[in-house]
């Protein structure tokens, strides 16, 4: 089923055609009668602001734009990570992709249905096919239910009946016993906690889950676990993730597609291995260079002094006009283009998008951060 | 004679279920000028030993051992002395810079309150050391800024603050638990670009703590990893990352995912997970986790082995595994817990 999904869609397909050349027609007239066809995922045109509170009487109150029209679209069996600092929109992408909050504009489509459009019971039954993991596996779980409780409440939402066969088959499927059903969070770890978060999200048997920052809150030892068994769940359930994190090497490790998210756009999107491999935008080269290395030798500052100054003052979110480059503030490749226009994401390579106007020479910069041969494994 | 001497520390904390021991005997020894990295899981006592150096224990904790600072004895100091050398000799950054600032008092004032109270500035002349700190510091348009208040700046921002608050008094040793831990990866970078500067270009001492290898790879001379209470690997960073000796420090190097890994790639994890302190066994900290581990593991904590010059291993086993023995499986009831 995946891999059908995914031979009408070569690679490339997942990738908007830039903003300006794309029509509504042209999205209109994607099937959507065969299932087979339809993707899971379709993000259109993304836009959510939120208004903050009036500092000034007598002023408009002031807005962030967190989410300035993001587009892509997910194939079932094709994990999508979205990688980028704070503020970059992320976590927001995430709640209008579950329907927790309605977007300003824009479309998000799962399965073919619009979210937006369904009513509140339609999209109670709907969220079977979707579910979230969060990061705190410590304010995720109620403290004062016992665990088969907290992991059959999707279930409950939807007045399913056997439930405690359901629990016991989901707590299976993440390592745990059946008999933790009876216990309460507090008496497990971080990682078993977030296993307990993995067995909720799972028992639906959703299509989609959105997981933000998973295993950031974890030890690395642990987080390799629930590392390998969320790609084990991929494997045996079919499950695709949207795969929110910092960790551009988690991402690495779990996603087929990437996208780096700046200031409430899309900035590059690609398939990790040519991603990281020849990255066509400045800010995934810096997002990359500044993973700390564990080869790199020591006091090297000459080089990371050309690191961009990101908090530096010029704070993306106040740029009022965006007519250019959102990360021209802090490019070291910026030129006099990059502040007169705004550059749209565009194909520079089968499979990879990038929005800047000088993504081929980027590209062609030698690789940063650690590459594939740099570390040695431990057996 | 060392700037700070740290033999056979050892702190006891009282729990519900009975006193746990969350160091148990901590030695090592930091020289002027020298970086100095902390490194462990939650629990492993990397943060305790900060405290314990600080004075800043709590009151119910129970120590032995020395922690000698330039020939002060810190352990069973009184409040007040202990006091005087907080932020005059010895400066400390945390990990969330909005706790460790005042929400309600600017930062100029913020940064000036350790010169007025250890070095008896007057107001105008601590404000004016204050820019000068927060310049060093590269606070983007610090005069401006002195006025500001912490919810003004943004997280890279504070930290900037807090660690000009710590170098005020020009302090001989720099404490850092987790100083980049809440900030973005790109920020991480500038951070801990700054310290080691900082440290370089004032001969201070560094004390790092942290749970990330390229934090440690990026800023320190010298690793000491922690596991359980006890310093499990010691020895100049290169050599600690150039030749992995104990199991634990191996298994904490293949437990990262890497990137342009192959796809499908199972990392390798650790089985089982970190111990509660409460319940280490008596032996080795890490035996019930380790493939290697043997009978005499067991019997009593492992002495530190020679790796090389420099470069020591609490770990009785070192021959077999650098010989290849292979792993044995480890309890797969254990491999099931985390």
């Amino acid at each position: 089923m995946s891999g059908m999904a995914v031979d009408r869609a070569p690679a490339g397909a997942t990738i908007p055609a830039p903003v300006a050349a794309r029509d509504i027609t042209a999205v209109s007239e994607a099937p959507t009668s065969t299932s087979l066809n339809v993707p899971l995922l379709r993000v259109e045109d993304l836009v959510k602001h939120y208004i903050l509170p009036r500092e000034h009487l007598f002023e408009p109150p002031p807005k962030v734009e967190a989410l300035r029209g993001v587009s892509f679209t997910m194939h079932a069996g094709t994990s999508l990570g979205l990688v980028g600092e704070s503020g970059s929109g992320k976590s927001t992408l995430a709640r209008q992709v579950m329907a927790l909050e309605r977007p300003t504009a824009g479309r998000v489509t799962l399965l073919g249905r619009d979210l937006n459009a369904l009513s509140p019971a339609e999209l109670r039954a709907a969220r079977r096919d979707f579910q979230m993991v969060f990061q705190d596996p410590y304010g995720s779980l109620d403290p004062r239910q016992r665990v088969g409780r907290i992991v059959a409440e999707p279930l409950a939402a939807m007045g399913s009946a056997d439930a405690r066969t359901r629990v016991a088959e989901s707590l299976d499927a993440v390592g745990l016993r059946g008999s933790d059903a009876e216990r309460y969070p507090h008496e497990f770890s971080g990682g078993q906690r977030q296993r307990i978060a993995i067995a909720r999200a799972l028992i639906t048997r959703p299509r989609l889950i959105v997981a933000d920052e998973p295993v950031s809150a974890l030890d690395v030892s642990v987080q390799a676990q629930v590392l390998n068994l969320l790609q084990d769940l991929q494997q045996r359930f079919a499950v695709t993730y949207l795969l929110i994190s910092h960790d551009i090497a988690v991402v690495d490790h779990l996603c087929d597609e990437v996208a780096v998210l700046y200031a409430g756009r899309i900035v590059e999107q690609g398939a990790p291995e040519v991603l990281f491999r020849a990255a066509a935008h400045p800010y995934t080269r810096a997002l990359m260079a500044a993973v700390p290395s564990v080869v790199a030798p020591r006091k090297v500052r000459a080089a990371s002094a050309r690191t961009p100054r990101t908090d530096a003052g010029n704070d993306t979110l106040d740029d009022p006009a965006h007519i250019g480059c959102a990360f021209a503030a802090r490019c070291p490749d910026r030129q006099s283009r990059c502040v007169q226009e705004r550059p749209l994401l565009r194909a520079v390579a089968g499979g990879h998008a990038a929005a800047c106007h000088f993504a081929e020479a980027v590209m062609g910069r030698p690789p940063v951060g650690e590459s594939p041969g740099d570390v040695r494994g431990v057996q | 004679m060392a700037l700070l001497e740290v033999n056979d520390l050892r702190v006891t904390l009282p729990t519900p279920r009975g006193p746990a021991d969350a160091l148990r005997g901590v030695s090592f020894a930091l020289e002027r000028g020298e970086t100095v990295g902390l490194i462990g899981e939650s629990g492993c006592g990397k943060s305790m030993t900060a405290l314990a150096l600080m004075g800043l224990l709590p009151d119910a904790a129970r120590t032995s051992g020395s922690v000698r600072f330039d020939d002060t004895e810190l352990l069973g100091l009184d409040d007040t002395a202990m006091g005087r050398l907080r932020g005059r000799r010895i400066g400390m950054v945390f990990q969330e810079p909005m706790t460790a600032l005042n929400p309600l008092h600017t930062i100029g004032r913020q940064v000036a309150e350790p010169l007025r109270l250890h070095k008896g500035l007057s107001a105008d002349a601590a404000r004016a050391e204050a820019l000068r700190l927060l310049d060093q510091v590269r606070l983007p348009s610090a005069a401006q800024r002195l006025d500001a208040h912490p919810h003004q700046l943004s997280g890279g921002q504070r930290q900037r603050v807090v660690i000009a608050m710590a170098l005020a008094c020009g302090p001989d040793l720099l404490i850092a638990d987790e100083p980049t831990t809440a900030l973005d990866v790109t920020i991480q970078g500038e951070i801990l670009d700054l310290i080691g500067d900082l440290v370089e270009a004032r001969g201070m001492a560094l004390l790092l703590v942290s749970h990330d290898l390229g934090v440690m790879a990026r800023t320190v001379d010298r690793l000491l990893v922690m596991y359980g209470g006890s310093v499990v690997e010691a020895g100049p960073t290169a050599a600690v990352f150039e030749h992995l000796a104990h199991p634990y420090t191996r298994g904490l190097f293949g437990a990262r995912p890497r990137l342009g890994a192959p796809r499908g790639t199972r990392l390798a994890t650790i089985p089982g997970r970190v111990p509660e302190l409460i319940d280490l066994p008596p032996g080795c900290p890490f035996a019930d986790r380790c493939g290697w581990a043997v009978a005499a593991c067991r019997a009593a904590p492992p002495p530190p082995v020679e790796v090389e010059a420099g470069h020591t291993a609490r770990c009785i086993r070192l021959d077999a595994i650098a010989a290849g023995e292979p792993p044995h499986p480890v309890g797969s009831a254990v491999a099931q817990a985390a």
